[in-house]
C-alpha cells in the first residue's frame, strides 16, 4: 500500500513537471532553428537534428532599420511602468489597508467590509469593460499611448490586490503593537512607520510581487491604449506573430521576457517554506 | 483615537481608485444607452433600446456567455484538483522540495499572450511537436480549427498558466494549518485517505472557497490565450463573452452596443459570484 502510494506520487509530479517543462523546452529549441528547421517538421535536439543557428537572438539586439526586432526599449518600459504603478498601488493600497484593519467607518450602510470589497471587486471588472471609457478618457488628457496613461490604468488594476493583501496581514498584525506605541507618546503616523510596517515586512513583499506579477503579465490595456511611441514587451512579442511568423526570433523573445519573473518565483518559494506567506495569503 | 487619521489613511487610495474609475463606469452607462457606432460617433439618447437588442435578439452574446462559464467552470475545476493534489505531495517531505515548489510555481509568472504565442506553435498541426508525437500513431488532431478540440486547446493552456496560482494559495494554507488536529488522527490510526477526508480537507475547506472565488473571477476575464490561439475561432467554437465585447466594440466600433454588452456582462458576473460563493460555502463547510 505504501509503496503504491510513493510510486503514484512520484509518477505524478514527474508528469506535471514535464508538462511545466514542455513548452519552455520547445521554445528554447525553437529559438536556435532558422527557416529551414522550422519548416522542415518537428525537430528537438540541435546538431543532432538541426543545424542550430543564433539568428532568433541576434535579430533581438539589432537595430530596426537593418531588420531587427527592437524589444530592448519595450522591455524597460515594461519595468518602469510595472516597478512605478506596483509602488504606488502598494503604498496607497497599504495606508487603505491599514485604515480598513484598525479603524472603523461607518456612513449609512457603508462598512469596513463594504469598502474592503469595492477594493477587491475591482478585480471582477473584466478588462475590456473599461478598455473603450479608458481609451476616450485618456486621449481627452492627452495621455493616450504615454508611459504616465499607462500607469495611471494599472493603479486600478494592482491596487486591489495590495488591498487584499494587505488587510488579512494587518489582522493578523496584534492590535497591542500600535497601542503600545501611541501609549509611548507616537502619533498614529509615526506608529504605522515606526512600529507597524516593520512588523509586516512579509506581507508588503508578498503584495509587493503579487503587484509585480499582475502588472508584468497584463497585454489587454496596453494593446489597447498604446500603439507606437510606447511599448511594452508583451504587445511588442504578440506583434511578432501577426503576418510572417518567425518562431526563432518569437521564441527567443518569449525567453527573454520570462526570464526575470523566473527570479520572483524563487523569492514566493523562499517565503512560502519560512511560513511567512501564509499568513499573508489568507 | 481622533476621528481625523483614520481618514488620511484611508482616502488617498480610496479617492484615487475612484477619481480614475468614475468616468469609465458612469461613461459605459451613458454610453450604452446612445447608438455610437462607426458612422454617427456621438452620445445621442435612444433610451433602452441596446439592451432590447441584447436580450431579445442576440444570441450569438448568450452562446459566448455561457461557453465562457463552461470553459471557466471546467478549468478552474481542474485547476483545483490538480493545483490541491501537487500542494499536497509538495507539502509532505519530498526529494527536492524546493525545487519542484518552484518549478509549479513558475508559469504564473509567465506572460500569458507570450507564453500562448508560444503554445500556439507547440499545438501547430504540422509543425508542432504534438502533432509530431502523434503521427507516431498515425493521427494528426486538429488542435486549433476543430471545434471541439479547439476548445480542448485553451482549457489545456489555461490550465498551465493558472495552475500554479490555485498550487500556491493551498500551499500557503495547508503550510499555516494548526497540528494538533493531525496529531489526534495519527493517535487514532487513521489511514492518509481518512485523514485527508475528515481532517485536512475540512480544515482546507475556507481556504479552498477562497481560491476558487478568486480563480473564478480571473478566468471569467479569459480574453488574451483566445485572441492570440484561436482568435476566437473556429468560428465562434471558442468566443469568450470579453473577446465577443472586444469584436462588437474595437473591431465593428458598435461602442454603444458593446457598453451595453459590458454592463450586463459586469451585473451577470457580480450575481453570479455571489450565488457561487454562497454555494461553495454551504457545499463545503456546512456538510462536515
Amino acid at each position: 500500500m505504501k509503496s503504491i502510494y510513493f510510486t503514484l506520487k512520484y509518477f505524478a509530479i514527474t508528469l506535471w513537471s514535464m508538462f511545466v517543462i514542455a513548452p519552455f523546452l520547445w521554445a528554447l529549441s525553437t529559438s536556435f532553428k532558422d527557416f529551414n528547421s522550422v519548416t522542415g517538421g518537428a525537430t528537438y535536439i540541435p546538431w543532432l537534428q538541426f543545424e542550430p543557428s543564433l539568428e532568433g537572438w541576434k535579430v533581438l539586439v539589432r537595430s530596426p532599420a537593418k531588420g531587427g526586432v527592437d524589444i530592448i526599449e519595450p522591455y524597460f518600459n515594461s519595468i518602469f511602468v510595472t516597478c512605478t504603478a506596483s509602488l504606488i498601488s502598494i503604498m496607497l493600497g497599504t495606508l487603505a489597508a491599514y485604515a480598513l484593519s484598525r479603524f472603523t467607518f461607518k456612513a449609512g450602510i457603508i462598512k469596513n467590509n463594504d469598502i474592503t470589497f469595492f477594493f477587491i471587486s475591482q478585480r471582477i471588472m473584466p478588462p475590456i469593460v473599461l478598455s473603450i471609457p479608458f481609451f476616450l478618457m485618456l486621449g481627452f488628457l492627452g495621455l493616450l499611448d504615454s508611459l504616465f496613461g499607462l500607469i495611471l490604468v494599472y493603479i486600478v488594476l494592482l491596487m486591489p490586490i495590495a488591498v487584499w493583501i494587505m488587510v488579512d496581514f494587518f489582522n493578523k498584525v496584534p492590535k497591542e503593537i500600535d497601542e503600545t506605541a501611541l501609549i509611548d507618546g507616537c502619533n498614529p503616523y509615526q506608529a504605522f512607520i515606526k512600529v507597524v510596517i516593520p512588523n509586516s515586512i512579509p506581507g508588503l513583499i508578498v503584495a509587493v510581487l503579487f503587484c509585480i506579477i499582475f502588472g508584468w503579465i497584463d497585454f489587454f490595456f496596453a494593446f489597447i491604449l498604446t500603439f507606437t511611441e510606447v511599448q511594452l514587451l508583451p504587445v511588442k512579442i504578440v506583434a511578432l506573430n501577426s503576418s510572417v511568423t518567425p518562431w526563432w526570433s518569437l521564441s527567443a523573445s518569449a525567453l527573454v521576457s520570462v526570464a526575470p519573473l523566473v527570479v520572483v518565483a524563487f523569492i514566493v518559494e523562499r517565503y512560502l517554506s519560512k511560513g511567512n506567506l501564509s499568513g499573508a495569503l489568507k | 483615537m481622533n476621528f481625523r487619521h483614520k481618514f488620511v489613511f484611508l482616502l488617498p487610495g480610496l479617492l484615487i481608485l475612484i477619481g480614475i474609475l468614475i468616468f469609465p463606469i458612469v461613461f459605459t452607462v451613458r454610453l450604452s444607452l446612445s447608438s455610437w457606432d462607426s458612422f454617427f460617433p456621438g452620445l445621442d439618447f435612444i433610451g433602452l433600446d441596446n439592451y432590447i437588442r441584447l436580450f431579445t435578439d442576440d444570441k450569438r452574446f448568450w452562446e459566448s456567455f455561457f461557453r465562457l462559464s463552461f470553459l471557466s467552470v471546467t478549468t478552474v475545476l481542474l485547476q483545483y484538483i490538480i493545483g490541491f493534489s501537487l500542494a499536497l505531495i509538495v507539502w509532505k517531505d519530498i526529494i527536492f522540495q524546493r525545487f519542484f515548489r518552484v518549478l509549479f510555481l513558475i508559469p504564473m509568472m509567465t506572460t500569458p499572450v507570450i507564453m500562448t504565442v508560444i503554445w500556439r506553435t507547440f499545438f501547430h498541426e504540422s509543425l508542432g511537436p504534438v502533432n509530431d508525437f502523434f503521427s507516431l500513431f498515425g493521427v494528426t488532431p486538429l488542435w486549433l480549427s476543430d471545434e471541439t478540440l479547439a476548445k480542448v486547446t485553451v482549457i489545456i493552456v489555461e490550465v498551465w498558466q493558472w495552475t500554479p496560482f490555485m498550487f500556491l494559495l493551498l500551499l500557503a494554507g495547508l503550510l499555516s494549518l494548526p497540528k494538533e488536529p493531525f496529531l489526534a488522527a495519527a493517535i487514532d490510526g487513521a489511514s492518509p485517505i481518512r485523514k485527508f477526508i475528515y481532517v485536512t480537507f475540512p480544515l482546507m475547506a475556507p481556504i479552498s472557497i477562497g481560491a476558487i472565488i478568486i480563480r473564478l473571477i480571473e478566468a471569467s476575464k479569459i480574453m488574451d490565450t483566445v485572441y492570440v490561439l484561436t482568435s476566437g475561432g473556429p468560428g465562434t467554437a471558442t468566443e469568450t463573452s470579453s473577446f465577443y465585447i472586444f469584436i462588437k466594440g474595437l473591431r465593428e466600433f458598435q461602442m454603444g452596443y458593446s457598453a451595453a454588452l459590458s454592463f450586463t456582462y459586469l451585473i451577470i458576473m457580480i450575481i453570479s459570484l455571489t450565488i457561487i460563493a454562497k454555494l461553495l460555502v454551504k457545499l463545503l463547510i456546512n456538510n462536515n
